[in-house]
């Protein structure tokens, strides 16, 4: 990782073009997730968006600069809690049928509102992987610097 | 007809390459690599799968309701197995990363003291 | 429709691994109160599950072949029940036992995800949706081998990951195989068009695969080289999960289900599950003799059994598939068992070598006797439950007219013993070793979970009485023993 002097994160050049991508590529993912029952993407696609752009921020701007918009403890419980949301959408099935029924009405097709529950499970499932990938992210790479720091 | 079973014949090539990779490498990240080729050779038989002639990518779209389709269920299928992948990967670079904290190696042969 | 409480088996240790995860922030008390209740209820919903009559349930609503299929018949609640026994007394043992490691609440959490991987192996009618559950516990149990983080446990875990995953994607490809020739991928339909279609190269190719990757997961002879490290590095009460219940939910049960109700049982492949677990049996009990770490001895016990249950399978008759399915269930209780006692020990004691225990009866009278008990019950001493379930697998050796196979069984059950009585002498009785002048022995909630498994050792051959085996073991011999079962006949259960 190339660091200036006293500065975290990258160099002015890529700090720049971060700041100008990173809102676009998280625009994105939550188009991705809100699009997944119509077109290719949805929750998983989407997630692993979304934590493109956190990982991008971090990468620029260094680990600080990160944690104000986003706590690291933020990020395991929402990890938990996209799945707890998920399985609360298959376990309300059961008011319709079964697990996993899909017990909203189901709309008019191709339109942005429709599909029922299906929506919902790919946000549940967006804050899941979104946190999950983030959080595995962060995993890896605090360890390196805690390797480093020990030599 | 040597084209169409050529696909498999290759896949599962590739699924021996990465195997190979796995039993003969000597560096943990080399045997990570081998995982990761084998798993993908897998995906991509699946996906060979779901093949049919003329087949358009499974999307209902707006006036286009009656196409021939290939068949979905594989890339579902491959969606979760890419998933697991990715799992398995990760978990296995973080060993191997603490491992090459605790000896100073990625060398197999060097990481040995369980034995008997 | 009568299956609606079967997705929640595993629906409800799933929520709570994540609950745990969040209850941790606010008290670690609350992680274990939570973990424990998950686990007791999971127990309740298998012991309904055994009391109540077979059915299924389709998930979302979508009928069988085209859907998701939870099957809940005889074996499928005989392997729950087996599973969440196991699983809820380890739990409270471990209450007490993991207070030596920090990050108590991703014990739970991951002790929870790898139990809803179980359950979901055998509840799901369906084949891919049972690999995706094999891993979900596959990934659970690596990262519990690893939870020490010493350097070896990290190099087990490893190990164990790298040869896992490899019998996961020789699953996968042996499952595109099967979809790629049948066009289903739930099992009973499989089944079907299996028979319609024929024997094939592709079919016997599929077999392969799928018969090596779950023998991987069994840790059946020749692939049995992860276990002896795997199992030993992990904490005690998650060694006595992975060799008590994940080899047999994740190898033993599936390797059943694909012989006998999807490929059907035909004599060939009889005859190599009887080679297989010959073989098995003889490496692992001679591998065993020779080792001083407890740990390891018992591992390489485990991979021994799994030879017994395996061998009861390819006997193929209703005697033999009863011989292993008990042999099974006793084993998950007194191989669990052994594994508590050995942690016990090292606890008490800090180590795991034979060589430097002894005298060990007088001062911790609750691990000894707990130790003897299951001891007595893996090498077929009667009247502990490994007697009769060895008896009906040699029986039904005899009863074929394959004597060969049950003069094996019997000396492989003698070697046993042999290696057992090693461990009691060394470990227990003689003089008191060097340095244990003060040790104790351990506290209650690890004894609770010890004296328990010990009682179902000792009177674990009353599940041979009519009314309990009508009711647990003989619903589950029938499911295999019925062979082929189409979807029409499971959809009606």
């Amino acid at each position: 990782m190339a660091r200036n002097d006293g500065e975290a994160g990258m160099t002015l050049v890529v700090k720049t073009v971060t700041r100008l991508t990173v809102g676009l590529i998280f625009l994105y993912g939550i188009y991705i997730v809100l699009n997944g029952h119509l077109s290719p993407g949805g929750g998983f696609a989407g997630g692993v968006i979304i934590a493109l752009s956190f990982i991008n921020l971090f990468l620029a701007f260094g680990a600080k600069k990160t944690f104000e918009i986003i706590r690291k403890d933020a990020v395991t419980a929402l990890e938990s809690v996209g799945a707890v949301l998920f399985l609360g959408i298959a376990l309300l099935g059961f008011i319709d049928g079964g697990f996993f029924s899909n017990f909203l009405p189901q709309g008019e097709l191709f339109s942005l509102v429709s599909g029922g529950a299906i929506p919902l499970s790919n946000i549940a499932i967006c804050i899941k992987v979104g946190a999950g990938i983030f959080g595995m992210f962060l995993a890896l790479v605090a360890f390196r610097g805690s390797e480093r720091e020990g030599k | 007809m040597i084209h169409s079973w050529l696909p498999y014949v290759l896949c599962i090539l590739l699924f021996c390459v990465g195997v190979y990779a796995v039993l003969s490498k000597k560096n943990l990240i080399r045997i990570i690599l081998g995982i990761v080729i084998a798993d993908y050779a897998v995906n991509l038989f699946l996906i060979l799968l779901c093949w049919k002639k003329g087949g358009e990518a499974p999307i209902l779209q707006p006036g286009a309701m009656e196409q021939v389709m290939v068949d979905p269920l594989p890339q579902a299928l491959v969606l979760t197995s890419i998933v697991i992948g990715l799992a398995t990967t990760a978990f296995l670079v973080a060993i191997a990363m603490r491992l090459h904290e605790r000896y100073g190696t990625y060398d197999i042969t060097r990481i040995r003291e369980l034995r008997g | 429709m009568a299956g609606e409480y079967i997705p929640l088996l595993v629906a409800v240790p799933l929520a709570g691994a994540f609950f745990c995860a969040l209850a941790a922030r606010k008290s670690g008390v609350l992680a274990d109160t939570i973990g424990t209740l998950i686990v007791a209820l999971v127990l309740a919903l298998s012991i309904y599950a055994v009391v109540s009559p077979p059915s299924t349930h389709a998930v979302g609503g979508w009928p069988a072949p085209l859907g998701i299929l939870l099957v809940m018949d005889g074996l499928a609640s005989l392997m729950l029940l087996v599973v969440s026994l196991v699983a809820f007394l380890v739990m409270i043992y471990s209450l007490s036992y993991m207070n030596a490691y920090s990050g108590r609440w991703q014990f739970h959490t991951l002790f929870l995800l790898m139990l809803a991987g179980m359950n979901g192996v055998v509840i799901t009618g369906d084949l891919f949706n049972l690999f995706v559950f094999l891993e979900v516990a596959s990934l659970a149990s690596y990262a519990l081998v690893a939870f020490g983080t010493g350097k070896h446990e990290l190099e087990a875990a490893f190990k164990y990951a790298v040869m896992g995953s490899l019998g996961s994607l020789l699953l996968l490809l042996g499952i595109a195989f099967l979809y790629g020739y049948t066009g289903t991928l739930n099992m009973a339909h499989m089944a079907e068009r299996l028979g319609e279609l024929g024997v094939a190269p592709i079919t016997v190719a599929a077999l392969v695969l799928l018969l090596s990757g779950f023998a991987l997961k069994a840790a059946i002879v020749p692939f049995h080289s992860w276990l002896p490290d795997a199992h030993p590095s992990a904490p005690a009460p998650i060694s006595a999960m992975l060799s008590g219940v994940l080899i047999k939910s994740l190898g033993v049960y599936t390797i059943a289900r694909l012989v006998f109700n999807v490929y059907g049982a035909s004599p060939d492949l009889l005859n190599l599950l009887l080679v297989l677990g010959a073989v098995s049996m003889g490496i692992g009990v001679i591998l065993a003799l020779r080792q001083w770490d407890m740990k390891r001895l018992l591992a390489y016990h485990s991979v021994s059994q799994v030879g017994y249950m395996i061998l009861g399978f390819g006997l193929g008759s209703p005697l033999g598939i009863l011989g292993g399915l008990f042999h099974l269930f006793n084993h998950s209780i007194f191989k669990s068992l052994l594994f508590l006692n050995s942690g016990a020990l090292e606890q008490a004691t800090g180590t795991r070598n034979l060589k430097e225990m002894g005298g060990l009866s007088g001062r911790m009278p609750t691990t000894s006797w707990t130790t003897l008990s299951a001891s007595m019950s893996i090498s077929g001493v009667p009247p502990f439950s490994g007697f009769w379930s060895k008896l009906i697998i040699v029986m039904a050796c005899v009863e074929q007219g394959r004597w060969f196979y049950g003069a094996w069984a019997i000396l492989v059950s003698v070697l046993t013993l042999a290696s057992f009585l090693k461990v009691t002498k060394f470990a227990f009785l003689g003089k008191l070793g060097k340095g244990f002048e003060n040790v104790r022995e351990v506290p209650w909630p690890m004894r609770f979970g010890m004296v328990v498994l010990a009682l179902l050792c000792i009177v674990g051959g009353l599940m041979l009485v009519p009314e309990v085996k009508e009711m647990v073991l003989t619903p589950a011999v029938r499911v295999l023993d019925h062979g082929i079962l189409t979807l029409g006949e499971v959809v009606r259960l």
